[in-house]
């Protein structure tokens, strides 16, 4: 087995990679075991008994949120296009500061198990439920099948697998290894499944971080001066030509494409505190103080990683250069692994690869569990059953849902692979800022407003985003778009936010002023008021 | 098993009533000011500072990359500018979370949970 860098693409030792993975899926599955010995009730199974600790659900949320996207992503992003990757991973850590200061706590106070628990407290139950819902399974649907399309690159990558069925059965074997994991351990399994990759993604980073500095003597000036560099003398012109150490390279061509970056940014920075499977990792401690911990942990966490990244995606394009990047198989996404095997070979190439593997299991378990979750309380119990179904029979439901959106993950997963739809992540986020944060803001700050403002907002956002996505040039219209044959893309923007998000701020005003502009349950409205505060009647920690 | 011997009872949950009163009461009102008269500043402030962020770095090339001292630019200064700002206003609305308004929560929650109609 060949442990050089190959023309072709692959890099180190597929089987040293497999092993390691193969290590940390038996690590993880004795700890998901463990802990799932006292799944008792539903609370234990959809919120880990609401047992965790702040600093324990911090770094499960930093688990949660890094996906491979960001990791592979971003470092790939900054060391072929320089500094405008490292205007994305800001946005992904100032939009905490939305969460921390207007969400987080609050939400802990009068929530239960899902988003649509809150949104629906002092309005109208089932129509408001059915809308979160949808709008829940429509962010993680998008979510999970970015994350599942990327493994397939990434198995060509590291695993040296360049068929479709070879690549096929990898997607189905992390796809059954989530199910395995959610169904088994629940919330508390997947919690701890984020936790252990955490530590090993942000430990990892951290000693790369480490290496590439050691490497140019701790002189920032110097890493960024080599990085320049071998951008300046890649054999690609167009790469050659980019000033990677100022904003530009990626977005900084037409009036169209500042737009578009402005558009993400909006995105990002209202989408985070919007996400359903984010939300739902507030109940998982025992009280608001502890969410207001998590987050501060989150931030601590996610910030310091993207600092990493910033090295590491410079240090990629100085140590590893561009042309090798775009060359290798999984392009700039292989900008990390190919650093990894630069500097400490087989071993740390293997751990890093075996950490991004474990990135997309940890992120779709994270996205199942909350989906069909959703499934079981809002959509079965709440609206299906008008509230009769008892806590077992949504854990049940919700256990039937996450197997169906594994499988449909897988199969979808294996269809996408190779696509273009690196989109569907900022869609998500965009989705997630039209569809459900201005009704999250709106119902805990403003009192009057009510059933038909929230519909409005969150259908709007819904709809206004989905739409405005198939008619841009993501989708159809050009070599890159996922159907480059066909060409129906009249709205010029392929990041829809900046359109979306206003309006469905501003339809909820709307809504709420037309729908008689106050609330129709005044005494709920107090009740709600006084507990997000409080704290009074907020659901308890499952003592065992 | 979820029986918790060792803890105090499951506290009572108030009426209509008495959250109507809670939230009239002026110790409720002026929980209520003091978070929002911090965190919707705050809020305004880190948008619009990320915000003119954003658009210096879509707009703004030549001064995002004006040098400041070898190869580090105006760009690279701002960034980690957004990183320290978020620091610091988490490490704010921490101590601020911490000192003013948990007592007040407490002492609120106390009174409602303890209260026998």
């Amino acid at each position: 087995m060949s442990t050089s860098v190959l023309a072709a693409g692959t890099v180190g030792n597929p089987v040293a990679n497999i092993a390691i993975f193969a290590l940390f899926v038996a690590v993880t599955m004795v700890v998901v075991i463990r802990a799932s010995r006292n799944n008792s009730t539903a609370s234990d199974y959809f919120t880990g008994g609401r047992g965790f600790s702040g600093p324990q659900n911090g770094i499960a949320i930093a688990g949660d949120y890094l996906s491979a996207a960001s990791f592979l992503g971003i470092a790939g992003a900054i060391a072929v296009y320089g500094y405008d990757g490292f205007l994305y991973s800001i946005g992904f850590l100032v939009a905490w500061l939305v969460a921390l200061l207007l969400v987080a706590e609050m939400l802990r106070n009068t929530g239960k198990f899902t988003m649509a628990d809150v949104l629906s407290f002092r309005l109208r139950e089932r129509p408001v439920r059915t809308a979160a819902a949808l709008s829940t399974l429509t962010v993680s649907l998008f979510y999970l099948l970015a994350q599942m399309a990327g493994a397939g690159g990434l198995v060509a990558l590291l695993l040296d697998i360049d068929s479709r069925a070879g690549q096929s059965l990898v997607i189905a074997v992390v796809g059954v290894l989530m199910i395995v994991y959610v169904l088994v351990g629940g919330m508390k399994g997947t919690t701890w499944v984020q936790i252990i990759k955490a530590v090993l993604l942000i430990t990892g980073a951290a000693v790369m971080t480490v290496i590439v500095l050691a490497k140019f003597s701790f002189d920032i000036s110097g890493l960024l001066g080599s990085a320049q560099e071998m951008i300046s003398g890649s054999t690609n012109e167009i790469v050659a030509n980019r000033d990677v150490l100022a904003p530009g390279a990626q977005y900084g061509g037409s009036e169209t494409s500042k737009l578009n970056f402005l558009s993400l940014g909006l995105a990002l920075v209202l989408g985070t505190a919007g996400l359903p499977h984010v939300l739902m990792r507030f109940y998982t401690v025992p009280t608001a103080r502890e969410a207001r911990r998590s987050v501060v942990w989150a931030i601590a966490l996610i910030g310091a990683f993207y600092l990493f990244t910033l090295v590491l995606g410079y240090g990629a394009a100085a140590i590893v250069g561009p042309d090798r990047i775009l060359a290798a198989a999984g392009g700039q996404n292989s900008a990390a692994p190919l650093l990894a095997f630069e500097l400490g070979g087989v071993l740390l190439l293997g751990i890093i690869s075996a950490v991004a593997f474990a990135t997309i299991l940890a992120v779709v378990a994270g996205l199942t569990i909350t989906a069909s979750a959703s499934f079981a309380h809002d959509i079965y119990a709440s609206v299906l059953k008008r509230g009769k179904a008892d806590e077992q029979a949504q854990v049940r439901v919700s256990r039937i849902t996450a197997v169906v959106i594994g499988v449909l993950a897988i199969g979808l997963g294996i269809l996408a692979n190779g696509q273009n739809i690196a989109f569907l992540v900022a869609l998500a986020f965009a989705v997630a800022a039209a569809a459900n944060l201005p009704t999250i803001v709106y119902s805990l700050f403003w009192k009057r407003f009510n059933t038909t403002g929230a519909l409005w907002s969150m259908y709007g956002g819904l709809i206004s985003t989905i739409v405005l996505i198939v008619f841009s040039p993501a989708v159809s219209g050009n070599k890159t778009a996922m159907l480059p044959n066909l060409d129906f893309d009249w709205f010029p923007l392929s990041n829809p936010g900046i359109v979306s998000i206003p309006l469905a701020f501003v339809l909820g005003i709307a809504g709420t002023l037309l729908g008689g502009g106050r609330p129709e349950d005044p005494e709920k409205a107090v009740e709600m008021e006084v507990r997000s505060l409080t704290g009074v009647g907020a659901e308890k920690a499952v003592a065992h | 098993m979820t029986t918790d011997l060792d803890r105090t009872p499951t506290p009572r949950v108030p009426g209509a009533e008495e959250f109507a009163r809670a939230q009239a009461s002026p110790e409720f009102q002026d929980l209520r000011n003091r978070l929002r008269r911090f965190v919707f500043p705050m809020t305004a402030l880190f948008l619009v500072w990320y915000l003119a962020y954003v658009l210096l770095g879509a707009y703004a090339h030549d001064f995002m990359a004006t040098r400041l001292f070898g190869n580090i630019n105006v760009g690279l200064v701002l960034g980690l500018a957004q990183f320290l700002t978020t620091f610091a206003i988490t490490a704010a609305y921490v101590r601020f979370a911490n000192r003013e308004l948990d007592p007040r929560a407490a002492a609120l929650r106390a009174d409602l949970e303890g209260a026998r109609a």
